[in-house]
């Protein structure tokens, strides 16, 4: 499973990071990005599918 | 005045919330989910009112969505639907960056984003909670079944004004001071333009003489960082400066303080809910965003930037647009049961915060704040109840909470 952000639709709720701190991280400016490229590690599946589930821009896919 | 008694302002009663809607009415607040299901039901994805020159309230999740993203048709220049038509002009605006439009807005924002980003927000928890132990402390020797205390006036509406203060490097003591501005900016928003006008005059002369202070004397503060700060190789002009500080100020008080108190209202009507989140505090988070999702309390606005037609509603220029991401939150199209408080709600794309490029600058602070206020309210008072609830009252205008909470301590 991979996790996937579109830069251009991620405002800042920081709902994915706050959810998923091991999948994801934010910049200086609350900009999430997916940590290393975006592999979903062996359990960790359920909180992928949360941060999708709750951030209200749509910004967040997952492959897999 | 801020309670259902308030004067109706300078348009008197609604008449009919499809055609004559106003945010204003001191009747809406307290039954506002109850009116935008009734819109639903009725067939009326967008109410309309001659009210303010003209405003239209689009009330489906797919509507409030659309004007959200749209900058083309629907400018930020004017947030705060009233009866003033003097406002500054687009795409900066009275108070940057909420008040601009692209491409300036990007630039203004992302000044501010470094402070208020979720790592150097998250650095304010203690302070924040030592705040709100303080409150609590204050409130004096509680008797189990007796004290009743005000989690509005006594509690919530104490903690985001003071932290803002802080924040900005502003005598904390001047919180009833801020209050007030709060009251006349966005509270009165129907009262004649001539009146309005002296409450914002208080304001901004009140934040020039903060600007003049640390200005003479710089500070390790927002106010100084923005004294400093370089926009594209300038420092920001005073009216950029000002139209900020007015932002950050106002932005934060009475939004997070009728989240907080909408938050304890409704744990001291839902026992189930109240003693799961004792029980289990790692819950909390979860439950937070369940709570915004209910009781948002943020509605925006936009302004018609030129003739449009919007799904044939043909809307006009320099019309106010209301933007109820409440509604969004409360549309059965976009959440199961979504009349109903799921305190474990797990898939919650709530817009609480807003949508788009204009979303909350400020939220994760206030959810900082809305978290730790509740946790420790509850810490200290596992056990309460309305202590009567026809005597609940609630906020008047875009921002919609609690202004008095009588709670009994059980």
């Amino acid at each position: 499973m991979h996790v996937r952000i579109e830069a251009d639709k991620c405002q800042g709720h920081n709902r994915c990071y706050a959810l998923a701190p091991e999948l994801f991280d934010v910049d200086d400016y609350g900009q999430a990005f997916v940590i290393g490229d975006g592999t979903v590690p062996t359990g960790l599946e359920d909180k992928a599918r949360l941060a999708v589930a709750n951030c209200p821009e749509y910004a967040i896919s997952i492959e897999e | 005045m801020s309670e259902a008694t308030a004067p109706t302002g300078m348009y008197g009663p609604v008449r009919d919330w499809a055609t004559d809607f106003d945010h204003a009415d001191p009747t809406y607040n307290p039954r506002a989910p109850e009116i935008w299901a009734e819109l639903r039901a009725a067939g009326c994805p967008v109410a309309h009112s001659d009210r303010y020159h003209g405003m239209w309230v689009p009330l489906t999740a797919e509507l409030v969505r659309e004007v959200a993203y749209d900058t083309d048709h629907f400018t930020s220049r004017s947030v705060v639907v009233s009866t003033s038509t003097i406002e500054a002009e687009a795409p900066i605006g009275a108070a940057p960056p909420i008040t601009s439009d692209p491409p300036f807005h990007a630039l203004a924002r992302r000044l501010l984003l470094p402070p208020f980003a979720p790592k150097r927000i998250a650095a304010w928890e203690d302070d924040v909670r030592a705040l709100c132990r303080q409150r609590l402390d204050d409130l004096g020797p509680v008797t189990p079944g007796e004290t009743v205390v005000d989690a509005a006036t006594q509690y919530a509406a104490h903690i985001p004004v003071n932290v803002i203060a802080r924040m900005l490097g502003f005598p904390t003591e001047d919180d009833d001071l801020f209050r007030e501005f709060v009251h006349d900016v966005l509270e009165s928003v129907n009262l004649d333009p001539d009146e309005r006008q002296a409450g914002f005059e208080r304001l901004d002369a009140y934040i020039d003489a903060q600007i003049e202070a640390h200005r003479a004397e710089p500070r390790e503060d927002l106010t100084s960082y923005l004294l400093e700060v370089e926009l594209e190789g300038q420092r920001l002009p005073h009216e950029h400066v000002r139209g900020t500080i007015v932002l950050l100020l106002l932005a934060g008080i009475d939004t997070t303080w009728s989240a907080i108190g909408s938050a304890i209202w409704h744990l001291a009507r839902h026992d189930d809910d109240r003693r799961r989140l004792v029980a289990e505090p790692e819950l909390m988070p979860i439950a937070v965003e369940e709570l915004l999702r209910a009781y948002a309390p943020v509605t925006m606005a936009r302004m018609v930037r030129e003739d449009h037609d919007f799904h044939g509603r043909p809307m006009r220029k320099d019309e106010w647009v209301l933007l109820p991401f409440p509604a969004y939150n409360r549309d059965p199209a976009m959440f199961d049961r979504a009349e109903e408080v799921v305190i474990d709600r797990l898939e919650n794309r709530h817009a609480a915060f807003g949508l788009g490029i204009h979303r909350c600058l400020g939220s994760n602070l206030a959810r900082l704040e809305l978290r730790v206020a509740v946790e420790e309210f509850l810490a200290r008072f596992p056990e309460f109840e309305l202590a009567d609830p026809d005597a609940v009252a609630w906020s008047v205008g875009q921002i919609r909470g609690p202004r008095r909470l009588p709670v009994r301590i059980r």
